[in-house]
């Protein structure tokens, strides 16, 4: 029988019920604080020594290197929270170079206020998500500021891993001819925030799409080291990763006609309130750029993968229109799928 | 998904584009007059893949477009102010008036948030007692039931701390005003779906008659653009020109009597501004006296705000039809959606956005 959460692992009983200034001064409530909320969770042989460093074993060769901040808005939304969002983003930037994340850092700015409940279920969350990832937590931080100084909490990881040799990613390597790769429906994540996202009282079931996806890259390993490129198209959805690519390599993006998948509750949301779902932010899916020769069986590896069952091949590299990502139309008319100015807004009507 | 993968479809799409060819013989001019209309056709490459002969030309149904700067500078004068909530549909934000948009007013500590519907902006009013709720009330025929309803709510409730900063645009008086214009190219138009929806076409029939022009009321989805081109085409092949409904899973010919007896109720018939156009006579909406408590431009005294519009920008010869976007030679270059030079290229409805998004390639 599965045992709910909250009764596995209840709230450690403190001092107070909130976070206080006095938590990050570095005094008695501060160790209370690491010990019971912290520690138990994220342990582990390096992170117990409780040194002012963590210091770690080097295998040699080369090392991805990621940080990232997460201040979403709200804390939990369907799917997932800033927790497992904050591992997850971290783990997969390290991981989009190929390397297998192994070391990360956590550091937490707290508001004065934040219920430990609520900071409990976070760290809880972190924990789930670093073990499925296989990711050690050996450093971390934690700061708290004046009520009104932070929203909640902000979190800031910083991961590593190391780049096996003869594996050589990068958005410069694309290739006319390459094939575009994406493990599965976009817009999820964007999609679940802003309509979750107090103010907007819409009501929908769409969750976020938040994994860490190491393991899948591992499995595309296994099919070929030559995979040319690959990103996670967080911020600014498939559309701007793409472009990224196009820029970075000078060649043109070419994508076939409707072959994103977009899940059809995401899709309704997105025509209600006319965005595109190829600008919306996505938190648990890639896009790998790789030889035509191996990408039908680069898509079969995806797909045995749970994080890539729905994977297509979506489009394909180009030497015309350098620099630009272009995407048929069903009538069969081509138009450019460009950059994103800001944040897509709502239209009137 | 139902309603609109059937109206997608790019079989029946290429059969209806075979069938337009098929009917043209000489060059059309057509105008499309809603925002969202240009934005499907740029998106789904309808022009394209058109006969040559037929040209379409943006109409100016883009509500972002065509408010005026005026009252964009009287929003970013009321929403600064420290008793005020300021609420508003997403792509006002970005609008530029003469110094500044929605969104720096907010970074300099204005309370400016983003509501899907005014009913939205009265619940805001509600919660907060203390403060001052304004809701920018933008659009056509199309949105004013809404903001006409929650005027309406506001009343029954005696919520006192609500108002609409209103800017209602009416596009028939605005397609007669096009086709009265010496420099008029326009032959046909796709009129708006959801104005229809709303109103009706009775008000149509007149203009179909004394321009001499067929008005064929078209939805949004590419097959409901096609659709509406292939039968204003017919039309003007075959020289009629009445007014055809092409939109009829949703439009009636009376429109809709319960919107149009709210919007009666609350708002009046008065002389509008439209952006790059000028002064259009009774072409918008206003708050009746009765409601003028609810009037935000009255209640917060920034009717003296008047403001001429920047020169370099054409997006008035682009809204009449005169002008492609690309015919700018700021377009692209000065202008683009990060640095917009006028409120063609701001809204992703305006025909100078939705060129720089879609379509500056050019080799199919």
């Amino acid at each position: 029988m599965d045992i709910p959460e909250a009764l596995a692992c209840p709230v450690p009983i403190l001092t107070h019920d909130t976070v206080q200034l006095a938590h990050g001064a570095g005094g008695k409530l501060s160790s209370e604080m690491i010990d019971k909320i912290f520690l138990p969770r994220f342990t582990n042989t390096t992170l117990e020594k409780m040194e002012d460093q963590a210091i770690l074993e080097n295998p040699g060769g080369r090392i991805a290197f990621s940080t990232d901040t997460f201040v979403v808005d709200p804390i939990f939304f369907p799917g997932g929270d800033i927790g497992d969002l904050a591992i997850n983003g971290t783990v997969n930037d390290v991981a989009m170079s190929g390397a297998q994340p192994k070391f990360m850092s956590v550091g937490f700015i707290l508001e004065e206020g934040l219920p430990f409940e609520i900071l409990h279920r976070i760290v809880l969350s972190m924990e789930k998500a670093a073990k499925l990832a296989g990711v050690q937590i050996v450093a971390g931080d934690t700061k708290v500021v004046n009520r009104g100084s932070c929203d909640k909490l902000f979190i800031n990881t910083t991961g590593f891993g190391f780049v096996p040799d003869d594996v050589h990613i990068s958005a410069a390597n694309l290739k006319p001819g390459d094939k575009i790769l994406l493990s599965g429906t976009v817009a999820d994540h964007g999609m679940a925030v802003m309509t979750s996202r107090e103010g907007l009282s819409f009501q929908s079931k769409v969750t976020s799409d938040t994994a860490g996806l190491n393991h899948l890259v591992a499995d595309m390993l296994q099919v070929s080291k030559d995979i040319h490129a690959m990103r996670d198209p967080t911020r600014g959805g498939l559309a701007t990763s793409l472009n990224e690519f196009a820029h970075s390599s000078q060649v043109g993006i070419q994508l076939f006609t409707d072959t994103i998948p977009v899940k059809e509750n995401v899709r309704g949301a997105c025509e209600i309130l006319g965005i595109d779902p190829l600008y919306v932010a996505n938190e648990g899916k890639l896009l790998a750029i790789v030889p035509t020769e191996i990408a039908a069986e680069m898509l079969v590896a995806m797909q045995a993968n749970p994080l890539g069952q729905a994977a297509v091949i979506i489009g394909e590299v180009t030497d015309k229109h350098p620099g630009i990502v272009a995407l048929r139309t069903g009538l069969g008319a081509n138009r450019i799928v460009d950059m994103p100015v800001g944040e897509q807004l709502p239209r009137i009507c | 998904m139902k309603y609109l993968d059937e109206f997608r479809d790019p079989v029946v799409a290429k059969k209806i584009l075979a069938e337009i060819h098929a009917v043209t013989t000489q060059p059309w001019v057509i105008m499309e007059i809603c925002g969202g209309q240009t934005h499907s056709i740029i998106r789904n490459g309808i022009d394209q893949v058109l006969p040559k002969e037929i040209e379409l030309v943006h109409g100016p149904g883009c509500p972002v477009c065509v408010t005026p700067l005026e009252i964009i500078d009287q929003a970013l004068e009321i929403a600064g102010r420290p008793d005020v909530i300021f609420t508003s549909f997403g792509d006002m934000l970005r609008v530029p008036g003469s110094h500044k948009d929605l969104f720096m007013v907010r970074s300099e500590g204005g309370d400016v948030r983003t509501v899907f519907s005014p009913l939205e902006s009265l619940k805001i009013a509600r919660e907060n007692p203390d403060k001052e709720v304004v809701f920018f009330a933008v659009g056509f025929e199309t949105t004013a039931p809404g903001n006409a309803m929650a005027i309406a709510q506001a009343a029954k409730e005696g919520l006192s701390n609500f108002s609409e900063l209103v800017s209602h645009a009416l596009v028939p008086p605005a397609m007669e005003t096009l086709l009265s214009s010496p420099s008029n190219r326009v032959q046909g138009y796709l009129a708006a779906g959801h104005v229809c929806t709303v109103m009706g076409w009775d008000e149509y029939d007149p203009i179909a008659k004394k321009y001499e022009v067929p008005i064929v009321i078209t939805g949004f989805e590419p097959l409901d653009v096609l659709d509406g081109i292939l039968h204003t085409v017919k039309q003007l092949e075959a020289g009629t020109h009445h007014v055809e409904n092409r939109y009829t899973r949703i439009v009636e010919q009376g429109g809709n009597k319960a919107a149009q007896n709210i919007i009666r109720d609350i708002f009046e018939i008065t002389d509008r501004k439209w952006r790059g156009i000028g002064e259009i006579p009774v072409s918008g909406f206003k708050i009746t006296q009765k409601y003028a408590a609810y009037d935000a431009e009255l209640k917060f005294e920034v009717t003296d705000i008047h403001t001429e519009e920047p020169e370099i920008c054409i997006s008035g010869v682009i809204l009449q039809g005169l002008k492609k976007p690309h015919d700018c030679p700021a377009f692209g270059k000065e202008c683009t959606p990060q640095t917009p030079l006028g409120a063609t290229m701001v809204s992703s409805e305006g025909a100078c956005a939705a060129y720089f998004k879609y379509q500056r390639i050019l080799d199919n």
